[in-house]
């Protein structure tokens, strides 16, 4: 059967300024039904792009080639009407920025009732209502009250919750979480992980949780997927690639996590080095430059996917570390 | 709700707190047409002396000014605006009083047109962003900014009026909208190409905005997006330009109506200045300052409207 999300041989490139910038590079990548996957990578590793496309979000100047289907439906192609029929219901996304995300001139109440009017056909008094019984679910406090607020009275916290919120309102299969709690304080970021949890466990829709940060990925998900410059390197269980990760770059950004109980990094910590940029030559293994174990191989023949022993554990490395 | 009270109440404040803008309005216009050279009654030949004396004397123009000025304020306190210089028999409220309503309907009607085909324009625009019909809509555009009303009337006269016999060159009849066409085109068309150009240039930028995308990832269908979304935070820059092309209106229909032959009060500010008519002008500077206040406080209204972040404090 095939999977809920199934992505194949995706890439995207950006004209931009005259210069073509590479973002996604020959992904593939699946997501089952109820399944939850924690996508992990630095900064501008193509890891918000792959699900705009998923999303059909790309921006204008954005060249896209590859397969995305959904539910056995494709989503790369298709006009804007087909893909309405599962976005925003079947499939959903909450952003990372929840500042700047919501429509600053409609209420709370109007922004999450029209999801359940435009889908599921409710008069605006049911879908009202429905939309009051979600906020309180997503534990906004005094929904009521909240319904006729503006975004900017409510705090950055709510305003995620609220967005949660919105994205549980049609019972969806996959909610991709990207960067969550990125833009909020250090003490909201747990409350807002902690209900991405309950929310799953209580509705049992699939996850897909993006974030450059191990530690927050890591209590969530089943399996992680840690890109670098556009593309897989290594797809693992979550235990398995905590204990054993295979790519020097996973064990790098493994070290970068500070601590899980200490407090959490608003930025990743960098890496030695840069990663690629775009107009470098795209041979080889793009990481080498900054591996300790790169030989003149890792320079001139890119590493392929491949199974890595253990449970569907798969790494793109020549040399990687013992299991 | 209690929005809507504070709107009410920051409305009328603001109108309680213009009266003595408008009042300082009168005082400046009143002393600046005295000081300016000549008199209601100098004419091509020379009044003989015991006329003009007579004829200052009937007017009151024989006292000294800080007189004048106290029954000019006394008189317009009863709502009255004296009579008129050189048009006999005549008080000036009379003469507003027939040539507003013209006026009123001409300007709002290309007020109108402006607003609703500008901003239809200005998204349509937006949407084909960088395509044919984008270009088309904005060559369109600075044609409608670059020529001037008194050029566009006489042409569009010239082609719907005399080539094609569609429309009356000028003239007026009452409730006789052939009449207008030309007309409201002439006036409305320099506000629309401007609004277009702003619609269309903010709605881009909102189109790219982070609470835009979430509406398009809900699945919304794009006139959804658009209209309920996109519009009223891409309207903000019109709602800064109402009271420019109210004034634009204003001035444009001074010079149409004369072309277009409409009896509106457009003509009397520019005879009324010409003929040193003292009081026609001070009525017709009332009359437009009170206009342009009200727009400039409607204007403040729409703005909280469009954006419920902005705060009503007076
Ligand atoms: N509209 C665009 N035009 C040009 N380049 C773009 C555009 N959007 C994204 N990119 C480029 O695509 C690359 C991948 O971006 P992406 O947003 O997927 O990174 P990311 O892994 O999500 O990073 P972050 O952790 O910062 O969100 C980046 O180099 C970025 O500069
Ligand atoms: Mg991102």
């Amino acid at each position: 059967m095939e999977p809920l999300l199934n992505i194949e041989d995706l890439s995207v490139d950006y004209t931009h300024g005259g210069m073509e910038i590479p973002a996604v590079r020959q992904v593939s990548l699946a997501v089952a039904a109820r399944e939850s996957v924690g996508i992990v990578g630095e900064s501008g590793s193509g890891k918000t792009q792959v699900f705009m496309a998923a999303m059909g979000l790309l921006a204008a100047n954005a060249a896209v080639r590859g397969r995305v289907r959904f539910e056995g439906g494709d989503i790369l192609g298709v006009g804007a009407e087909s893909l309405n029929r599962v976005r925003g219901s079947k499939l959903t996304m909450v952003f990372q920025d929840p500042m700047t995300s919501l429509t600053p001139h409609l209420t709370i109440g109007t922004q999450l009732a029209e999801v359940l009017v435009c889908h599921a056909g409710r008069s605006w008094r049911e879908a009202r209502n429905a939309a009051r019984h979600m906020l309180d679910r997503v534990r906004v406090p005094e929904p009521e009250r909240r319904m006729s607020q503006y975004p900017h009275e409510l705090s950055g916290g709510l305003r995620q919750r609220v967005m949660i919120g919105m994205s549980l309102l049609c019972e969806p299969l996959l909610v991709i979480a990207d960067e969550p709690t990125t833009a909020l304080d250090v003490t909201v970021q747990a409350h807002i992980i902690d209900l991405l949890g309950t929310m799953r466990r209580e509705l049992g829709m699939a996850l897909v949780l993006i974030s450059h940060d191990l530690g927050v990925v890591a209590g969530l998900t089943d399996r992680i997927l840690v890109m670098y410059a556009g593309r897989i390197v290594e797809s693992a269980g979550a235990a398995e690639l905590f204990q054993q990760a295979r790519h020097p770059y996973t064990a790098e950004l493994l070290k970068c996590i500070p601590s899980l109980t200490g407090p959490r990094q608003q930025r990743m910590p960098t890496l030695l080095g840069q990663p690629p940029r775009p107009g470098d030559p795209d041979e080889g293994c793009a990481f080498a430059p900054r591996c300790a174990r790169a030989a003149p191989r890792c320079r001139t023949v890119r590493p392929p996917l491949e199974d890595a022993g253990g449970s569907a554990h798969r790494v793109a490395c020549h040399f990687p570390l013992p299991s | 709700m209690d929005r809507l009270a504070a709107m009410r109440r920051y409305f009328l404040t603001r109108l309680a707190g213009a009266v003595p803008t408008l009042f300082i309005i009168v005082t400046l216009a009143f002393f600046l047409i005295r000081a300016a050279p000549g008199g209601p009654f100098d004419q091509e030949q020379t009044l003989p002396v015991e006329v003009m004396a007579n004829l200052q004397k009937a007017y009151g123009l024989d006292q000294p000014v800080w007189t004048q000025y106290g029954h000019y304020v006394g008189a317009l306190l009863h709502g009255d605006f004296g009579p008129s210089f050189r048009y006999k028999d005549f008080s000036v409220t009379e003469l507003i009083g027939q040539g507003l309503p013209v006026t009123f309907e001409l300007g709002s009607i290309a007020l109108a047109s402006a607003l609703i085909l500008g901003v239809l324009i200005g998204i349509f625009a937006a949407l084909r962003h960088n395509r044919a019909g984008d270009y088309a809509a904005m060559s369109l555009a600075v044609v409608g900014v670059a020529i001037p009303s008194f050029v566009v009337l006489p042409f569009l006269g010239l082609l719907f009026g005399i080539y094609l016999h569609w429309l009356p060159v000028a003239g007026w009849e009452p409730a006789s909208i052939r009449h207008l066409i030309l007309p409201v085109v002439a006036l409305a068309l320099p506000p629309l190409a401007v609004i277009a150009r702003l619609v269309r240039a903010s709605m881009l930028e909102v189109l790219r905005s982070h609470y835009i995308r979430t509406a398009i990832a809900k699945g919304l269908p794009l006139r959804t997006v658009i209209l309920r979304h996109a519009l009223r935070p891409a309207l903000l820059p019109v709602a800064s330009y109402l009271a420019p092309a109210v004034a634009s209106i204003m001035t444009g229909s001074l010079v149409v109506e004369s072309i277009a032959g409409l009896p509106g009060i457009g003509r009397y500010m520019v005879q009324g200045a010409l003929n040193r008519d003292y009081t026609l002008v001070m009525g017709m500077v009332i009359i437009y300052s009170a206009l342009l206040i009200v727009m400039g406080l409607l204007v403040d209204l729409l703005y909280a409207w469009l954006d419920p972040r902005v705060r009503l404090d007076s």
